[in-house]
């Protein structure tokens, strides 16, 4: 084996907390060999970020403890002065953030971000580090590289910023190249692209990458080697296809039961749950199907729902132009049935969920729930029908008042609809319902952990027995053992209780798990709807096939499979005011299967 | 950009003519009659009359405040009823003393203020940061009288290294009006200092953790670029609108400092013009300053925007 471009021995990092060393990274040992791609894969607070922001030294001064060896081109980088590492970052080790939509500094020009690391490293002079820059442009894709040159960071989209980061990570041909979750935050046709510029780059400047990512698809994709992470240590370390293959750590099995395979569902008609395997033991129980819930009393119909926003602009404020958000969508949804939107940002997904509850008002439309017409009914009556419908959000660290308890946040709807009387009785029912102790109600949210205060929004959603739960993103911030627990709950609640969901998701593969019928938006407008297995076997229209090839398998075996075309953006909706939409026609692909021609 | 301005710039003169409208009716809303005082308290009721008439105080109040609203749009503020000058070049002869006392306690602000808020922020808990926190609280709570008090008692009185009681304009050397202007301007600017270094740290505090400093320094630049390049031209967005803000805190203190110091400005002629219930005085001077603070705002607001190209694009 040739001689590695690092070494990591026994590193090991601490903080200083509340007065004391707190350890979060344990004896970590590996090496990169030269052109070689190693993961480190774990969930939130395993440590991983911060053993890359270690090998960096961009941990702050006094209060993080960096002890071990870190050796790169035989020297220690740990025993280095700070102007020293200085001369290495950027320069030998070039390293991306996960979060491209502030890791560029606002005011200034991309094109001399990314100049000033030449000028930093390689003493270029402005007028050759500008042409350098062009070229790493184009070399990153970035359309027209001379002319965006001077454009600051917000006239780009989140993929082309982080294109933006690769290039500026590059300047300079690291060894190594550091990945701290580059893709986490972008939609899945971008990560697509970005994973395949990453791999293309590597190949063409022969750097060594160490690829951070809570995504297992992602590892399947990109990775020779794999450490999995948890609670600081390495559990497990291996060539990726072992690791996949035949995981050793019960954390590993624990983790890979956890991750929704698309396609793993073939012909199935319902849900499934995910496997629960015991952490200790490595035990598995199989994963069931649901029994069906689908009856057949009809819970929400939705027709030809449009909503729109005005673009202002010029000395007037006239309205200019228009987002589309939402354009002629149609669909229902019965009791005990699944139906998920699908999409990428900005395809109106979320936009339908809230005018369903007329947290936004539809310009035009019409929206039933249980045969009530929604968007004709005074403001003041909204209340009463929002009883039948909840909804659960995204982030359950900002939905949850931090001064209230869980157990007022969870009786407050029952308040609020005059059903006092019981309230005690039915918090403490509703927190067993959702796997937590009635006695938790005393306590304050910040006691609890994300997917736990998922499960208290749950309850709350469900403290007024609705009929109809809108489930936006409800899982996209949970780490993968903890979502699939939260799914797991969600399927059974729907069994018990016949809960019509609504479940907005850009994440494929778990939509696949838990849905009856998937509606595929586009643009504001839904492209393809049908039974689960109908789309996700027989896709038809252009943009499903495309979705559906983007999402990362996690199976090393099927890698090189996905594959993307040329650089593309998520086009926009927004149309010039005299834009009149067409109106689309759907073909019938097979009983209940239609996609828009 | 050019909107943002030019919306703004349009949108001042329905708010000069409010502003304007608004400086009469708190004038004459006030209890008092101006005659009186003009012609004596011992003064019979045929002689108040004659005073009225010639004041135009016997006008309807309507025609009154139309006659000073289309007045005030010609730049016409009227007469004064004592200094036997229009109002307008009353206010025009004291305006330069005003703004050169201004100005150079927002500079005296500056140049304190931003320095110590940048070495506080730099090392955020330490002994540093606590003892700037500490001068700021100081300056903040200790009224300008007071410091002008101590300043002219100690660097005036005592050690004679400075002027009291004078002004020398511009015109005399730049010299000469700095030696007598420099102690009223550090009466009224440490107060701003402070305001600024207090705004100064929590904002580069706030840059300084943001995801593109990270970057910076992931990019191998030296501390001295990351802060002085990355982190403070972000800081500087909020620096110069709190300043800009902070103008009319300035503008008050100004009114006091200049009383204490009796330098010529408008403060002081504001101060007399009340005593003596010069009504077009005191609203010329209302209509002045709340002119002053609308065209600071504007000029806030397109200072904002060449800062911050997010707002320039529009």
């Amino acid at each position: 084996m040739s001689t590695p471009v690092i070494a990591v021995s026994n590193l090991n990092t601490s903080f200083w907390i509340e007065g004391k060393w707190s350890p979060i990274v344990h004896d970590m040992t590996f090496s990169i060999a030269p052109k070689e791609t190693l993961a480190i894969v774990g969930e939130s607070g395993s440590g991983k970020s911060v053993t890359a922001l270690s090998i960096m030294r961009l941990l702050g001064g006094e209060l993080a403890r960096v002890q071990g060896q870190v050796l790169l081109g035989g020297r220690d980088l740990l025993g280095l002065s700070q102007t020293e590492m200085q001369q290495v970052r950027g320069n030998q080790i070039g390293m991306i953030f996960q979060e491209p939509m502030t890791s560029l500094n606002p005011v200034l020009t991309i094109g001399f971000q990314i100049a000033e690391v030449l000028m930093q490293h390689r003493g270029l002079s402005a007028g050759a580090a500008e042409a350098e820059v062009v070229r790493l442009l184009d070399k990153v894709r970035i359309p027209m590289a001379r002319a965006r040159f001077h454009d600051c960071p917000h006239r780009f989209s989140g993929g082309m910023r982080q294109r933006v980061m690769i290039a500026m990570a590059l300047a300079c041909r690291p060894k190594l190249l550091i990945a701290d979750e580059p893709t986490t935050a972008l939609d899945v046709t971008i990560q697509a692209q970005i994973l395949d510029l990453i791999k293309q780059l590597q190949e063409e400047e022969g750097m060594s990458v160490l690829f951070i990512t809570h995504d297992m698809g992602v590892v399947a994709e990109i990775a020779d080697r794999t450490i999995v992470m948890s609670q600081g240590r390495a559990v497990e370390t291996g060539a990726t296809s072992d690791v996949f293959a035949g995981p050793q750590h019960p954390y590993t099995r624990t983790l890979l039961a956890a991750v929704p395979k698309l396609g793993a569902l073939g012909a199935g008609r319902g849900p499934r749950r995910f496997a629960a395997v015991n952490p200790e033991t490595g035990e598995t129980n199989d994963a069931q199907e649901m029994p069906n819930t689908v009856a057949p009393t009809t819970v929400l119909e939705v027709k030809n729902l449009v909503a729109r926003f005005d673009i202002r602009s010029g000395f007037f404020r006239r309205i200019t132009s228009r987002v589309h958000a939402v354009e002629d969508v149609s669909f229902a949804l019965k009791a005990g049935e699944t139906l998920a939107l699908v999409g990428e940002s900005g395809c109106g997904k979320s936009t339908t969920g809230r005018s369903i509850l007329r947290l936004i008002e539809p310009e035009s439309g019409s929206i039933k729930i249980a045969g009530r017409e929604i968007l004709s009914e005074p403001r003041g009556r909204l209340q009463s029908m929002r009883r039948h419908a909840q909804m659960i959000f995204q982030d359950p660290f900002a939905s949850l008042n931090p001064r209230m308890t869980v157990g007022t946040a969870i009786a407050e709807p029952l308040h609020i609809h005059n059903q006092a009387a019981r309230a005690k009785e039915k918090v403490a029912d509703l927190l067993s319902r959702v796997g937590l102790s009635p006695d938790m109600s005393r306590r304050f949210p910040h006691e609890f952990s994300g997917g736990q205060r998922q499960r208290i929004c749950i309850a709350r959603a469900l403290a007024l027995e609705p009929q109809l739960i809108i489930a936006d993103e409800s899982v996209s911030a949970l780490d993968v053992s903890i979502k699939a627990q939260v799914i797991n709950l969600m399927l059974d609640l729907q069994a018990s209780m016949k809960l019509a969901y609504l479940f907005i998701s850009h994440d494929m593969a778990v939509v696949e798990r838990v849905s009856h019928r998937v509606a595929v938006m586009y643009l504001g407008e839904i492209v393809e709807i049908g039974p689960r297995a109908a789309v996700f076997q027989n896709p038809q229209h252009a943009y499903t096939k495309r979705l559906l090839a983007a999402v990362p398998v996690p199976d090393p075996s099927r890698r090189g499979e996905r594959r993307m075309g040329a650089v593309e953006e998520i086009k926009s909706p927004i149309r010039a005011m005299d834009y009149v939409a067409p109106k689309r026609q759907y073909r019938v692909v097979s009983p209940g299967h239609f996609v828009q021609i | 950009m050019m909107n943002l301005v030019l919306r703004r710039l349009v949108l001042f003169i329905p708010m000069w003519i409010a502003v304007s409208v608004l400086s009469f009716v708190i004038v004459h809303a006030t209890p008092g009659d101006p005659a009186a005082s003009f012609v004596g308290q011992d003064a019979g009721a045929a002689s108040l009359d004659v005073a009225h008439r010639r004041l135009g105080l016997d006008r309807p109040y309507m025609e009154q405040l139309y006659h000073w609203v289309a007045g005030s749009l010609t730049g016409d503020l009227g007469q004064s009823y004592f200094l036997g000058r229009s109002v307008a070049t009353a206010i025009l002869e004291r305006l330069p003393v005003t703004f050169s006392l201004g100005m150079l306690a927002l500079l005296v602000g500056a140049v304190v203020g931003i320095p110590l808020g940048t070495v506080a922020a730099l090392s955020p808990n330490s002994w540093k940061d606590a003892s700037t926190i500490g001068v700021s609280l100081t300056f903040l709570s200790v009224p300008e009288f007071v410091v002008g008090m101590l300043l002219i008692y100690v660097l005036g009185v005592e050690l004679r290294w400075f002027p009291i009681g004078r002004y020398a304009p511009l015109s005399d050397g730049v010299g000469l009006w700095l030696h007598h202007l420099a102690l009223p301007a550090l009466a009224l600017g440490l107060s701003q200092s402070a305001l600024i270094a207090r705004m100064t740290r929590a904002s580069l505090l706030q840059v300084l953790g943001a995801d593109y400093i990270r970057t910076a320094r992931a990019k191998g630049l030296p501390e001295k670029i990351v802060i002085g390049r990355h982190a403070f031209r972000n800081a500087i967005i909020t620096i110069v609108t709190v300043i800009g803000l902070s103008l009319a805190l300035l503008l008050s203190g100004a009114f006091i400092t200049e009383a204490l110091f009796q330098l010529p400005g408008i403060g002081s002629l504001g101060v007399s013009a009340v005593l003596r219930r010069d009504y077009p005085v005191i609203q010329g001077l209302l209509l002045v300053s709340s002119s002053f603070i609308l065209i600071v705002n504007i000029l806030v607001d397109i200072v904002y925007g060449l800062l911050n190209p997010t707002i320039s694009d529009r």
